[in-house]
């Protein structure tokens, strides 16, 4: 479990962000939400992003995945600066390269479990099969079912199957446990385990929880918009022993 | 499938009652434009074959008497290619089972074959044969009515002597389409009826050996018909020429022609609502839809889906709807098409009716549902399609409320919370409430306008036959006559009251205008026939001038002051010049009247009559009838009340079915509205209501929050509804004239009150539906969900 990728010194840089701020409205109000951040993330290792609410750790987090575009700054995926990238491009590289996972699942409801992964599978370029990626989180039997008839557990874990099914080259987790119980919320952490460890997939986990940190390789730390402080983990734990 | 696909079906079952209402409103302007169109193309097929196969002629003249010689005068004239000369007769007849007498007009033929012109379509029977007496061919429309078969025998009186006839064949002629005496404009199949006899015999009857009273004509192609007609005129004047005229004057022709353009307007004007009521649901059920879909859209965008495929998903959904309504109203339309094809079959008399479905229809159709469809969720889809995924995570900022137009007037003390609810609510979408307002309207004035024209023909039924013309009975004599034959009327026992009436056949011409027509002397102070006029009512008639139709003026472009030239095309055929003393506005037909006295004056007559209006004790009628069939000088003998009669059973099963067409489509169209702007408040209010419920108020206090809402909305609807309806009727009123007709612009108190009783319905139905909904509101659930 020590053995992070980057810990052997030769891991790949995936993301390198310079110097990003960001400022958004939300209806009159002027939001800084970053104040210029500096951030590498190594190929196969697991980081989580940890602070507050408000710290602009989501809007680091959606930047990194192309869902939003920093104010100024560069963000450098291997060796292309995705700020440059226009919509097209952008969403290109959401295709071919990143999974994500949100606080709130966001499956659609209209559609079962395996037809959820589907939806990814459908426009991926190498997917796994959904029952593969389905399997994966532990729900080979609950594959056609409807959300509103999974456990919020279990449509998390949909979602990590959703994300991972595409085999992206980074997993990028908006709190996944945010919405859930202890219990349940250590299933849905193993599942994002067992795909970095199994996989290799670069994986970022947003938190507010600093239990949950201690499963990761890194910890960056975000405060107010900035990059409070970065530590690497001695021993790391698994999820299946954390507790909050 | 694919995935997302599979959501497209989903989402439309979960709002199948939302779309299916859609769809209908969609099917219902597509079939009706497929109906107008698709039965547009078969009466205009059906006519032109007709009109190419059975030759129907280009120009027709009538005349006194002229030989044979004078035809090869005629034929000679450049641009004349065919010419078919025939004896025209009208006789009166005794039908079997029909009291009143029934009015031929006999037309000769060669017997054994076809005439060169207007060739004859044989449906029953056999031809004429040669040196056969007393044998006959009759019109299809009559022999209906009289339920005439090959073989059966009818009474004429030819030239004075009754003459027993055969009928040997039933048939069709391209000239008798419309089968209506000129002057009339409903058909009185029982009354007036077309035969063809052999032309040896007709002109033996009538001492026409070697003669003719009528021609007809084809034209070479590139002729000008103008010149044909003033070149005939010419030949014909010494003959007692009636002047020629061309297709467009001939009374079938323009019967026929004229319900093209009927036809044209309501493949527009209906359908136009229909699917602009359409486009405009869609697009609120559409909006709505992505705005509850906007973390599932962000979901789909963070995954890779592009945009164009975000929009092409919803388009597709948008596309479907259409596709149902497309084909769901092609399949109606089509259907009602033919129905409606058939119903015309009864006053159109076609050899075939060439009825299909009808490319040239559908293919618009398809085109302008599809477009609806695309104008009404462009707007919608193109903001999911570039919704920005980050923003779509967070959740819709809240509502922006300000102070309503009542708290500013500082009048909210005079509502409760609830009402303050309500009204905050439609001011704070004042486009959306808006539009739910247009909407409900929209469905308001279809109901008006699909009853104006019932509306407008009843009216003009009664206008035309019991304000305008209060005679029981017309007779027209033979020959003109001295108005001492009036007396001989009245003193038959029955008659109350008779009146004169003097007809000439005339050529009104004012600089190169000119219109053929019969000029109506009355005495001024007639009651049995009035000149009314529709704006101001009852007009004496000056005793100097001629009055003419407002129609008639507009045509010859002349106003009260002006003079016209009155060439008159029978007797002495004087021309003179007379000043139009008034005009007088009237809805059907053209027509000019001037006082009797001075009519024969101008004719350079003493007083004579050449028709009568009788006025008849009821319990008498059958008696009077039996009487004038058997006084060989009249000519004809017409009963209006049967006249009426027969055409308002003939129409009223048409009517009784457009008018439950009528209501159907306005209930769709209502209720599509109403219920999806209920089911769109519900679901916006949802939480908002259910927070209230967890707060202590029941079920009846959160319905009247929601239904509070479609009570406002259908308030000032109904109102506006009635109001754009009555707008839209004049339209129509406009729109549906003709040269020659004016629609009346007129709504029965009973077409509001049907308006009003379906919206009423449609919106109490729909709030029954929301108020079971709203009972069933899962409390802990909808709180739970984070939109």
């Amino acid at each position: 479990m020590d053995a992070g990728a980057s810990s052997s010194g030769q891991a790949r840089t995936v993301f390198e962000a310079r110097a990003i701020t960001k400022v958004y409205h939300v209806g009159e109000v002027e939001v800084q939400a970053l104040r210029g951040v500096d951030l590498d993330l190594y190929e196969g290792e697991f980081v989580v992003l940890l602070g507050p609410s408000g710290s602009g750790k989501s809007t680091l987090l959606n930047i990194l995945g192309g869902l939003d575009v920093p104010t100024s700054g560069t963000v450098r995926y291997f060796d292309n600066d995705i700020t440059t990238f226009d919509d097209a491009a952008l969403t290109r590289y959401r295709r071919d390269h990143v999974g994500f996972v949100f606080q709130f699942y966001n499956l659609i409801p209209s559609l079962t479990a395996r037809e959820n992964v589907a939806l990814v599978t459908d426009i991926a370029q190498n997917p796994m099969d959904p029952e593969e990626a389905l399997r994966i989180v532990g729900l080979s039997h609950r594959m056609d079912h409807f959300p509103s008839q999974l456990s919020g557990g279990e449509q998390q874990r949909v979602a990590i199957a959703r994300a991972v099914a595409k085999r992206p080259h980074v997993l990028l987790c908006d709190e996944p446990t945010g919405a859930l119980d202890v219990h349940t919320g250590v299933v849905v952490l193993e599942a994002i385990e067992r795909v970095n460890a199994e996989l290799g997939t670069t994986t970022a986990v947003i938190t507010h929880n600093a239990v949950i940190a201690n499963m990761a390789h890194r910890v960056i730390s975000l405060s107010d918009g900035r990059v409070a402080e970065v530590r690497r983990n001695v021993n790391r734990v698994a999820a299946r022993e954390l507790e909050w | 499938m694919r995935a997302l696909d599979r959501k497209l079906f989903r989402d439309l079952l979960a709002m199948k009652g939302q779309f299916t209402a859609i769809a209908l409103v969609i099917a219902c302007g597509v079939a009706t434009f497929v109906m107008a169109l698709s039965t547009l193309g078969a009466l205009r097929r059906s006519q032109a074959a007709y009109y190419t196969e059975y030759r129907f002629a280009d120009v027709f003249a009538s005349l006194k008497r002229a030989p044979n010689l004078v035809a090869q005068e005629i034929a000679a004239i450049p641009g004349v290619a065919r010419l078919q000369t025939r004896v025209v007769v009208e006789v009166t007849l005794d039908v079997p089972g029909l009291n009143e007498p029934a009015v031929g007009r006999i037309i000769s033929v060669k017997a054994g074959r076809q005439p060169d012109l207007n060739r004859l379509h044989l449906r029953r029977g056999r031809w004429l044969e040669p040196n056969r007496q007393h044998e006959v061919l009759v019109g299809e429309a009559f022999a209906e009515a009289h339920g005439i078969d090959p073989g059966d025998r009818i009474t004429a009186v030819i030239n004075g002597r009754l003459q027993e006839l055969t009928i040997v064949g039933i048939v069709l002629s391209p000239e008798y389409v419309y089968q209506v005496r000129s002057g009339a404009f409903v058909p009185d199949n029982l009354r007036f009826g077309v035969f063809w006899m052999d032309e040896e015999e007709l002109a033996a009857a009538y001492d026409m050996d070697g003669a003719f009273n009528d021609i007809a004509v084809t034209l070479s192609p590139g002729a000008s018909v103008e010149e044909v007609i003033r070149r005939i005129d010419l030949v014909t004047e010494r003959y007692g020429g009636l002047g020629a005229y061309s297709r467009e004057d001939q009374v079938s022709h323009r019967f026929v022609t004229d319900e093209f353009q009927q036809l044209r307007i309501m493949a527009v004007v209906p359908p136009t609502i229909f699917l602009s009521v359409a486009a405009f649901l869609l697009n609120v059920v559409l909006s709505r839809m992505i705005a509850t879909q906007r973390e599932q859209i962000a979901a789909l965008k963070a995954f890779g889906y592009t945009k164009v495929e975000v929009a092409v998903h919803y388009l597709k959904l948008v596309g479907l709807i259409v596709l149902i309504g497309l084909t769901l109203g092609s399949l109606l339309g089509t259907w009602l098409g033919a129905d409606m094809t058939q119903r015309y079959s009864q006053f159109f008399r076609f050899p075939r009716f060439d009825y299909r479905m009808d490319a040239g229809a559908l293919v618009p159709a398809t085109f302008v549902s599809v477009l609806a469809g695309v104008v009404a969720a462009i707007d919608a889809v193109r903001r999911a399609a570039i919704l920005p995924p980050a923003e779509a995570m967070r959740p819709e900022p809240p509502m922006t409320f300000r102070p309503t137009v009542i708290e500013q007037l500082g009048l909210q003390r005079f509502f409760t919370p609830t009402a303050r609810m309500i009204l905050r609510n439609l001011e704070r979408r004042p486009l959306r409430a808006m539009l739910s307002i247009s909407g409900v309207s929209l469905a308001v004035a279809v109901v008006v306008l699909g009853n104006f024209g019932e509306d407008a023909l009843g009216f003009l039924i009664e206008h035309q036959f019991y304000t305008v013309q209060r005679y029981d009975i017309s007779v027209g004599f033979v020959e003109p006559r001295h108005d001492r034959a009036l007396h001989e009327l009245l003193r038959l026992p029955g008659v109350i009251r008779a009146e004169p009436l003097r007809t000439v056949a005339v050529r009104i011409r004012h600089g190169h205008r000119t219109e053929r027509l019969a000029l109506q002397g009355l005495p001024p102070d007639a009651t049995l026939q009035q000149v009314i006029d529709s704006h101001t009512g009852p007009m004496k008639l000056p005793q100097q001038g001629i009055v003419l139709s407002q129609t008639l003026a507009e045509l010859l472009e002349v106003t009260p002051g002006s003079t016209v030239r009155v060439e008159v095309l029978q007797e002495k055929r004087p021309v003179v010049d007379v000043p139009v003393a008034a005009t007088v506005h009237e809805y059907v037909g053209l027509s000019a009247y001037m006082d009797i006295a001075a009519l024969n004056r101008l004719m350079g007559e003493g007083a004579v009559v050449s028709g009568a209006l009788l006025s008849v004790d009821e319990r008498e009628l059958d008696n009077v009838f039996l009487t004038l069939k058997g006084m060989p000088q009249i000519g004809s003998v017409t009963v209006k009340n049967a006249a009426v009669r027969s055409f308002q059973e003939t129409i009223a099963e048409t009517i009784l079915k457009m008018r439950a067409v009528n209501a159907i489509f306005a209930t769709v169209i209502a209720f599509g509205v109403i219920y999806n702007s209920a089911r769109i408040s519900l679901s916006e209010r949802s939480r908002d209501l259910a927070s209230l419920r967890v707060l202590g108020f029941t079920r009846g206090e959160i319905s009247v929050i929601l239904l509070g809402e479609l009570g406002v909305v259908v308030a000032l609807a109904v109102p506006l509804g009635l109001v754009l309806g009555h707008w839209m009727a004049y339209g129509a009123s406009l729109l549906l004239q003709t040269e020659t007709t004016r629609i009346p612009f007129v709504l029965e108190r009973s077409t509001y009150g049907l308006a009003l009783a379906i919206t009423m319905i449609a919106s109490i139905v729909s709030g029954f539906v929301v108020r079971r909904r709203l009972d069933h509101l899962d409390l802990v659930a909808v709180l739970k969900v984070r939109e």
